[in-house]
């Protein structure tokens, strides 16, 4: 028994040493939220670490838990695909800015029919996950391409099961496109639909669409495009058909008026004959005022690296930099990020 | 505390050891308790706000609409029931027949690897089987087994009902499927594991009057057995009722009733958790979840209970 006791205190103290030393050197961030965007931040974060030697520890638990664990402290930022309202932002004594914008597209199963060949238009969008419209040679639809042998197939509606910040922009473009959508539906990470199914995250619904013959269902672009995916077009605010890319997502962000609201911009809809209809910004939340301002401050010098020098590394995953005039605009918004005196935690470019 | 009963070990320092061992072992009985009372009591204050607002109209309603905070777990609790019953309805007959071939039928050298194959597939993680139904299982169930269905069973008068609609893999039917795969393992093996614990001189005696094999299984075997193979299933329910990941891939995730049909999509609570509860914003709808989470503990709790008055009446 003694002599045992020795061999497990060695061991035991060595841990207490880490421990110690561990909380010496504490100058890791930590935040957590969103998974769309969770592949980008953690790259990002590796290429700031190498650059830096500075940590950033990001955990993809999805939106609401990025609220929820920003709201109780538990991380230095949260992150979120849905902005929160300048009034909720106020109650919570939170600041926002977007980090990087995505698209969504509608991904098809029709046979012979390619990517880009289908246009649709927002009433047509909204009737068929509606309910309203049901096959594929209705006259709404056929009216839109004439040029299409469309079949007397039925439309198989698929859309996500698990709540996701996917699921809000769409339901968020069609609430601002249908009045009837607005009240019947609304928008939100979860809404109650009136027909189809339900896929399990991104890869849930594009298995969906790609083995039910007429199915239709919204994919992040990224995801629809490393799969080879069929898309439809879609008409936007000015009635163009532009297509889905990282140019027309820009186009839709450079439209919005950020300058408004504390960044409460959702890109669904934007005008502009060159905006992607269903597009959407993913933000991070931070509080107002910093219990530790030396956490705060390394949160935000994470993402001044990230905007400097991260562009590359978003295009690369099919994600969308942040337009240069905006970044400006986030950089101003940061002087309301403060310690307890009332100082700004964090100056850009220092 | 009775220390008087063995006056020779209970000498120097081994006098203590009874003592405290016998209360480290009360104390681990006891923190599954307190954590058991702990897990319920959070369950219940967090679905409070959901219980107050919708009281038993909770259980009822079929309406499950986040933005507009209107919950309502009817059409889980439903897809949960369903999919365990038909997953037992399919499992119990088929570990039957494993067990049955494995302790009475199967030649000796097979009854190794056989057994250990069944023991592996309980070892697969069920994300595993929601990927594989997903991408392999239901494009072939949807092309030959539920026409096939719909063909033979879906011509009968009423429950032919149960057996028509859209064939796309994806449903109540395909989930069910998938988790009577899932506890086929848990099933065969304990049934396996009681029939061969049968005295060999019951069945010899049996076979020794001329018995057939399934004689011997049926009136000797099984009554002699029941209780553990009882046991067995019940074991399997349990598993069925939690089942979360591979549910989720293929139940199609559809909180409204559209008809009976086993080919359409549903839900089933855990499933809804596992989909919702990230995202889940509004305090209401957190509650709601956690709500569905208490009635799954409840409804567990009943199965376990009415199985336990099952085995006390037969074992009587």
């Amino acid at each position: 028994m003694k002599r045992s006791s020795k061999w497990l205190a060695m061991p035991l103290m060595a841990a207490g040493v880490m421990i110690f030393a561990n909380r010496a050197a504490a100058a890791e961030v930590t935040g957590a939220g969103a998974s769309f965007p969770a592949p980008l931040y953690a790259k990002w974060a590796d290429a700031y670490h190498k650059a830096t030697g500075n940590k950033v520890n990001y955990q993809s638990i999805g939106s609401g838990g990025g609220i929820k664990q920003i709201t109780a402290k538990t991380v230095d930022f949260g992150a979120s695909d849905m902005p929160l309202k300048p009034e909720e932002l106020e109650k919570q004594g939170l600041a926002q800015f977007p980090a990087v914008i995505g698209g969504e597209v509608l991904a098809i199963n029709l046979e012979g029919i390619k990517a880009g060949e289908l246009r649709l238009s927002p009433d047509v969008l909204a009737n068929i996950y509606l309910g309203k419209i049901t096959k594929w040679n209705d006259p709404a639809i056929a009216a839109l391409n004439p040029n299409l042998k469309l079949p007397a197939q039925d439309i198989s509606v698929v859309r996500r099961s698990d709540g996701s910040g996917t699921t809000f922009i769409f339901t968020n473009y069609l609430s601002k496109i249908s009045a009837e959508w607005k009240q019947k539906v609304g928008e939100g990470s979860a809404v109650q639909w009136p027909v189809g199914m339900g896929g399990k995250g991104n890869e849930g619904v594009s298995a969906f669409v790609q083995r039910i013959p007429g199915a239709i269902g919204y994919v992040e672009y990224a995801y629809a495009l490393q799969n080879k995916m069929s898309y439809a077009l879609l008409q936007n605010a000015d009635g163009a058909y532009p297509n889905p890319n990282d140019a027309s997502f820009k186009a839709a962000a450079a439209h919005a008026d950020w300058t408004q609201s504390a960044f409460y911009e959702i890109l669904t809809n934007e005008p502009g004959k060159d905006s992607w209809p269903i597009t959407g910004a993913t933000f991070i939340l931070v509080h107002k005022v910093q219990d530790k301002p030396e956490q705060g401050a390394a949160s935000l010098a994470f993402f001044d690296w990230s905007f400097k020098n991260g562009d590359q590394m978003a295009t690369e995953l099919n994600y969308v930099p942040l337009p240069d005039e905006l970044v400006k605009l986030i950089h101003t918004a940061w002087e309301s990020v403060k310690d307890a005196s009332g100082k700004p935690v964090y100056t850009p470019g220092k | 505390m009775e220390t008087a009963e063995h006056p020779q070990t209970n000498r120097g320092r081994f006098r203590w050891g009874e003592p405290i061992f016998f209360n480290l072992t009360r104390a681990a009985a006891v923190l599954t308790l307190l954590l058991l009372a702990a897990i319920i009591l959070s369950l219940v204050h967090g679905s409070w706000p959901a219980i107050q607002k919708f009281g038993g109209h909770f259980l009822l309603s079929g309406d499950w609409n986040p933005p507009k905070d209107q919950f309502g777990a009817l059409i889980p609790i439903y897809g949960t029931l369903v999919t365990s019953i038909i997953a037992l309805l399919i499992a119990v007959p088929v570990s039957f027949g494993i067990a049955l071939f494995l302790t009475e039928l199967s030649p000796p050298w097979l009854r190794m690897p056989l057994g250990i194959a069944i023991e592996l597939l309980a070892a697969i993680p069920s994300i595993v089987y929601g990927m594989w139904g997903l991408l392999y299982y239901a494009p072939i169930f949807s092309q030959y087994a539920q026409p096939i269905l719909h063909h033979t069973l879906g011509q009968i008068p009423i429950i032919g009902a149960l057996f028509s609609g859209p064939m796309m893999g994806i449903g109540i039917l395909s989930a069910s499927v998938i988790l009577a795969i899932m506890i086929i393992p848990f099933i065969a093996s304990v049934i396996r594991d009681v029939f061969a614990v049968t005295p060999a001189m019951l069945k010899e005696s049996a076979y020794g009057l001329g018995c057939t094999t399934w004689e011997v299984v049926w009136h000797v075997v099984l009554p002699y057995t029941k209780v553990g193979v009882i046991g067995g299933i019940m074991l399997g329910l349990g598993r069925a009722l939690g089942e979360t990941m591979a549910v989720t891939f293929l139940i199609g995730n559809t909180n409204f009733f559209n008809g009976f049909s086993l080919f359409l999509p549903g839900n089933s609570i855990a499933s809804a958790l596992a989909n919702e509860f990230a995202e889940a914003e509004s305090p209401l709808y957190t509650a709601a979840l956690l709500e569905l989470g208490l009635i799954l503990f409840v409804i567990t709790f009943i199965v376990l209970a009415l199985s336990k008055l099952l085995l006390r009446h037969l074992s009587r």
